[in-house]
């Protein structure tokens, strides 16, 4: 029957396919727009609104008043603020190397035949899942010049242990440092691990069979092979290390003399804005955290090519 | 790996990787054997490893100074509602971009993605001011609303959608299911292992986070964990042991549950580290 009437055919099917596009974007949009439309408002308008504060000088219940770029010329004056940057800037360039070095390190000595992998695996990630204010607290006291666990272990070595990890100036960013490292590699090594266990065992046959050294087998297929990973980890690092403010919040007071040496720009964003009340100037603090962790993840996007390997 | 390594080699490995696993869980430690010192224990020069006879007052002295439930609760309320939202949000947005055909569709994922390249941060005020209009400070509302949806959660559900064949979407529509069907009955359950990995990491991360809690909750009792912990620092400058025991109180809830969904974790994480 069909088959003497053919252009009513293709008609229906037109027809039936219009249809089916019409009810596929209904429902595509639909299915979308809780979380279009909550993109949106919390955080697509919400940057639009921190680069606009940013402009102004805003009050308590959120009236702003235009200033032009003073939040701006302010924040150039401020010695703090440039303080914090290279702050920021420096313990990003010491956590971040040290915790992926470590990490690979860590996740190459997972990746051999030994036993209890999942013990170490868990012990390993427990800094993860450990609240930031619980963590923080406990470093403070292990870091307690007097009473603290690492000095008392620093002595133990036959070292002079008169270290003021939380008073000296020289040293509060360090001690920031260890803990961010201490509380990182566990997530990082179970990234890099994943990696490693996609590499084939071939690869490593054959080298052997050609009497390559284990090192040079590193250096050679493990390290090459590795780079999209370690990529992912170098980016991701880097973008949460220049973020850091949690530990610097509980591991020091507000009263501490050195806080100026360990403050972060995460931290004086939180500082002016809700302790001292100056959303606009705050707003411009992050407003420049945001450009410089943009302009460092768009160089290293750029510069991937040169060194991560993608087959 | 390759070659059967030899036990020198395998000696050297576990020396490293112990030495690794101690200063991993050596601060952990120490917060519990402070947990059950008394002050003079805690202070003493040279420090004192063990205390004489573990004090459990401090858990019970903490836990009446502050309220502990409160923070549970509010906790767990918080992590329930975002997980019920984003993961459920997530997966709806999810499917519609892995298995629809539809115009938009690609605007909408460039803005999952930009947004999940954004510091956090810029977000802060601009949300602290709409919760603050909505008249919802030191609410429990206050703690969900920056989590209701999740950009993390549709690129994350993305690759757990991709992988489920096309061929099961034309056969539902033969059969006469609408789109939502289709979605609901079909999809999501296959889904289940990547809805489960989100499910955790939201945990994870509003367990986790510090800032937002401490601006939109400033009274006591609307605390998170992390936030009411943070508070206590500040009251009890001194006394460590109940400062540790309030730590330990703190971290139990993740601990048990990184026990028991332990391969889920860490099968989560390595899958967002993919390529």
């Amino acid at each position: 029957m069909e088959a003497h009437n053919p252009q009513v055919n293709t008609l229906t099917t037109k027809k039936a396919k219009l249809n089916k596009k019409k009810n596929m974007m209904f429902w595509g949009w639909i299915l979308i727009a809780p979380t279009l439309i909550g993109l949106l408002v919390l955080n697509i308008f919400p940057v639009i609104q921190t680069v606009y504060l940013s402009f102004h000088s805003v009050s308590t219940f959120g009236q702003s008043t235009f200033i032009g770029l003073e939040n701006y010329i302010k924040m150039f004056n401020d010695a703090d603020f440039w303080q914090s940057l290279s702050n920021t800037l420096l313990y990003a360039g010491i956590q971040v190397p040290v915790t992926v070095v470590l990490s690979t390190l860590a996740a190459v000595l997972l990746n051999t035949k030994i036993k209890g992998l999942s013990v170490y695996r868990t012990l390993y990630f427990l800094p993860m899942i450990a609240a930031p204010a619980a963590v923080a607290m406990v470093w403070r006291w292990l870091f307690n010049s007097q009473y603290g666990l690492i000095n008392l272990m620093i002595e133990s070595l036959g070292f002079n242990a008169d270290i003021q990890w939380l008073s000296d100036p020289s040293l509060v960013l360090w001690a920031v440092i260890i803990v961010g490292v201490w509380s990182s590699v566990g997530y990082n090594m179970i990234l890099l691990l994943a990696g490693l266990q996609e590499i084939s065992k071939d690869y490593y046959e054959a080298a052997t069979m050609d009497g390559a050294s284990k090192l040079r087998q590193f250096f050679q297929i493990t390290l090459p092979l590795l780079t999209p990973q370690l990529f992912f980890v170098l980016v991701t690092s880097i973008i949460s290390a220049l973020q850091v403010f949690d530990v610097i919040f509980v591991m020091f007071d507000v009263t501490n003399p050195s806080l100026s040496s360990v403050q972060s720009l995460v931290y004086v964003f939180f500082h002016e804005s809700y302790v001292l009340n100056d959303k606009g100037y705050g707003s411009a603090i992050i407003i420049v955290l945001v450009l410089i962790i943009m302009i460092i993840t768009v160089i290293q996007l750029l510069g991937q090519k040169k060194w991560v390997n993608y087959d | 790996m390759h070659k059967k390594l030899n036990t020198k080699t395998k000696t050297i490995i576990h020396v490293i990787l112990i030495i690794g696993a101690v200063a991993m869980i050596l601060p952990f430690v120490w917060m519990i054997l402070t947990s059950g010192k008394t002050v003079a224990e805690s202070t003493m020069i040279p420090p004192q490893i063990l205390p004489d006879s573990f004090r459990w007052e401090n858990y019970s002295t903490v836990w009446d100074a502050l309220p502990f439930i409160s923070f549970f609760i509010n906790t767990g309320l918080m992590i329930f509602f975002r997980i019920l939202t984003s993961t459920l949000f997530s997966a709806m947005a999810t499917f519609a971009v892995a298995k629809l055909e539809f115009p938009g569709k690609n605007v909408f994922f460039m803005i999952v993605l930009t947004q999940m390249m954004i510091p956090p941060q810029i977000f802060l005020t601009p949300q602290y001011l709409l919760v603050q209009n909505l008249g919802l400070l030191n609410t429990v509302p206050a703690l969900v609303i920056p989590g209701l949806v999740s950009a993390f959660g549709t690129f994350l559900l993305r690759q757990f959608f991709m992988k489920l064949p096309d061929e099961l979407m034309e056969a539902a529509t033969i059969d006469g299911a609408n789109i939502w069907q289709i979605f609901y009955r079909i999809y999501l359950p296959l889904a289940k292992s990547g809805l489960v990995s989100l499910a955790i990491f939201t945990a994870l991360f509003a367990y986790k986070d510090l800032m937002w809690p401490l601006i939109v909750n400033m009274s006591q009792n609307k605390m998170t964990l992390s936030a009411g912990l943070a508070s206590l620092q500040g009251q009890y400058a001194t006394n460590y042991p109940e400062l540790m025991a309030g730590s330990v109180l703190a971290i139990i809830p993740m601990v048990i549950l990184y026990v028991i969904f332990q391969k889920r974790f860490i099968q989560g994480i390595a899958t967002t580290g993919g390529k």
